[in-house]
């Protein structure tokens, strides 16, 4: 006989649920809203989002932001997936509790300061603010992220795997490459997109790092609404939420296959 | 019924294969003063060895023992402390794994996850930089020998334990290296199997002419596959010899007590004109057999296999050398064996094992039972330490 879950429990899940997502499921559907002000329906409309097209300036910050977050998570992937080897295979090299508590930190800081040292690092070398600033300052962030998925991947990896491939012939690098990286691939991707996420959703070091011509899009936003709020900008959240939710998604699906293949 | 493989006639060349005992032999592997250490712990302690060309080598030992640091130490895995590893004559310290003339069966098979059957035994073939056409020969000619041709498309989860075995030996015998070394090959198979493969591999030694190194924890596997087995114990080699020569003639108690079971009488020699000894103990006197017995007055252990011994519920004539009476304690039947625990004295219990050879016996032993325990002079060898 299973039972379900208890009526505790149904009125719990479902009081977190509304907590949860009321708020934004009611900025979706005023996205929606024919009418200018915010809080009177006036029938449904899809020309906030028509709207939103046309709105060059909020569309070159979604641009630059996906270019941000492509550019970004690529860079974090490949410095996060060289930190979990080390940590994972490295051994107990000098330094390595010191290496391991650094690259784990940022996931722990508050983000006001990464923004505000990264400014100031920035305008200590004296590096223009714009793209290339913010793609850095994203990568520096989300590489830890990267770090942790892949070193959990890797932590239940046979190491024998990698002496069968040198005892076959293959020279170490290579066979991280030829063995180890194909079998560890879905939770490489999976902190590739977990970083490009992260990046999507970036306010705050964005806006210490960024500098004309690089605004990204939840800066626009927010610098909108302060203006008060519009319904076009309430379509442009819901097309956030709608790529971020995409992306959990794939992070999820990803992840999860990493475990499936069964160990030979 | 034990089906006949096709074979070359094996049974000549293996009964007279003694290299170890010619002086002018060139070792293929030899293993000089090798020590290592993980931290404080000595895994292996200042071990010599010598492995001789087309050997099949054992090296038997409780896990902890060093058997498999020792062989990490010949694929390059492990760096040795101290020590020198040669291979055909060449010290290996500077040669990476990648490039050492071994392979390695490992315990897990290591197989790789995102290759087919083919692809696996294909991938050091690769490494070598051969040709196309080549390497699909050669993983041919790899999958017949395994019998696993019909399989070289599917991927290692796909296979039962026993073909991944045999696909990680494929894999490791397909750049023909000068040693194979096999870390427990057996150890993952079931009873069945493991006796088949055990004959299977003995058979594929003699056919390729590779030499093998195997690590076991395992005495019954390492019994029918070596030519020779190093018996290991807390980093160091005890004794090495073929099969027969350390389990009937053990050099320790240590050696004898591990490799199946034994009796050990403590005693003192009273007289020992060579070859002919007495001995003294608290469970009687013996008369025994042995030519390396030390001089009267000297502490000595009669050991004795519980299958060397006969066990009889009549007593024997008056004047019958080495006579144990006691009663029976217990009875382990076995189907072919029955071990009969007998108490010879008060918590003194020896083992007798008896053969079944007759399907009905007309008066069998049961527990409690007064019986004569007996055994022949040359039945027990005398160990001094």
């Amino acid at each position: 006989m299973r039972r379900g879950p208890s009526v505790f429990n149904r009125i719990s899940i479902g009081a977190g649920l509304v907590f949860l997502y009321a708020p934004i499921l009611l900025l979706m559907i005023y996205s929606f809203n024919d009418s200018r002000a915010v809080n009177v329906w006036a029938g449904f409309s899809t020309r906030w989002y028509t709207a939103l097209f046309r709105d060059s300036q909020l569309m070159g910050a979604l641009w630059i932001t996906l270019r941000i977050g492509v550019v970004s998570a690529s860079i974090a992937t490949v410095l996060g997936v060289m930190a979990a080897v080390a940590l994972a295979r490295g051994g107990l090299f000098r330094g390595r509790t010191l290496f391991s508590g650094m690259v784990y930190a940022p996931l722990v800081m508050p983000e006001v300061i990464t923004g505000l040292s990264l400014l100031l690092l920035f305008v200590a070398v004296g590096l223009d603010r714009g793209f290339w600033t913010v793609v850095m300052a994203h990568a520096t962030f989300t590489l830890c992220y990267v770090a942790v998925v892949v070193q959990a991947r890797l932590s239940t990896f046979d190491t024998a795997l990698e002496e069968a491939a040198q005892d076959l012939g293959c020279p170490p690098w290579r066979a991280f490459f030829a063995v180890t990286l194909p079998n560890i691939i879905p939770a490489v991707a999976a902190g590739w997109v977990l970083a490009l996420i992260l990046s999507l959703d970036d306010l705050v070091i964005a806006s210490f790092t960024s500098g004309p011509g690089s605004t990204t899009l939840p800066m626009r936003i927010y610098s909108a609404v302060r203006l008060g709020v519009s319904p076009e900008i309430n379509a442009v959240s819901t097309l956030l939420i709608g790529a971020v939710a995409v992306g959990i998604a794939v992070y999820g699906s990803v992840s999860r296959r990493r475990t499936a293949p069964a160990r030979a | 019924m034990t089906t006949k493989a096709a074979r070359p006639n094996i049974g000549a060349i293996r009964s007279s294969f003694a290299p170890w005992n010619d002086p002018g032999t060139k070792p293929l592997v030899r293993f000089d003063g090798v020590t290592k250490r993980f931290g404080d712990q000595i895994a292996v302690d200042n071990v010599s060895l010598d492995i001789y060309e087309r050997e099949f080598f054992a090296l038997l030992g409780p896990s902890g023992c060093g058997k498999t640091t020792l062989m990490r130490m010949l694929a390059g895995f492990e760096t040795p402390d101290a020590g020198r590893i040669m291979l055909g004559g060449v010290d290996l310290a500077d040669t990476p794994p990648h490039k050492r003339p071994v392979n390695m069966m490992f315990q897990s098979y290591a197989l790789f996850p995102h290759l087919s059957v083919a692809g696996n035994i294909a991938f050091g073939l690769k490494m070598e930089g051969l040709k196309k056409v080549a390497i699909t020969d050669r993983v041919n000619e790899m999958l017949k020998l395994v019998k696993l041709e019909a399989y070289a498309a599917r991927m290692p989860h796909q296979l039962s334990g026993g073909q991944r075995q045999r696909v990680a030996l494929a894999r490791a015998i397909a750049r023909k290296p000068r040693v194979l070394l096999l870390d427990e090959p057996l150890a993952a198979l079931d009873k069945k199997l493991r006796e088949e493969t055990q004959f299977e591999l003995t058979d594929l030694q003699m056919e390729l002419g590779i030499t093998f190194l195997t690590v076991t924890h395992d005495q019954d596997e390492a019994m029918v596959l070596a030519d020779r087995i190093g018996v290991m114990d807390q980093g160091r080699i005890v004794q090495i010899g073929p099969p027969t020569e350390v389990y009937e003639a053990p050099n320790s108690r240590g050696v004898a007590e591990f490799l199946g079971d034994i009796n050990i009488f403590e005693g003192i020699v009273e007289t020992f004109n060579s070859p002919v000894a007495s001995l003294k103990s608290a469970d009687g006197h013996f008369k025994v057999v042995d030519e390396d017995c030390p001089a009267g007055g000297a502490t000595v252990w009669l050991a004795v296999r519980p299958e060397k011994m006969r066990i009889s519920p009549k007593a024997p004539p008056k004047g019958t050398a080495n006579v144990l009476a006691g009663e029976i304690w217990d009875i382990g039947y076995l189907g072919d064996w029955t071990t009969y625990i007998v108490e010879i004295g008060p918590n003194r219990l020896i083992r007798v094992a008896q053969a079944n050879a007759s399907r009905i016996v007309e008066h069998p032993l049961s527990w409690d039972d007064k019986v004569w325990v007996s055994f022949d002079a040359d039945a027990g060898v005398v160990l001094t330490r």
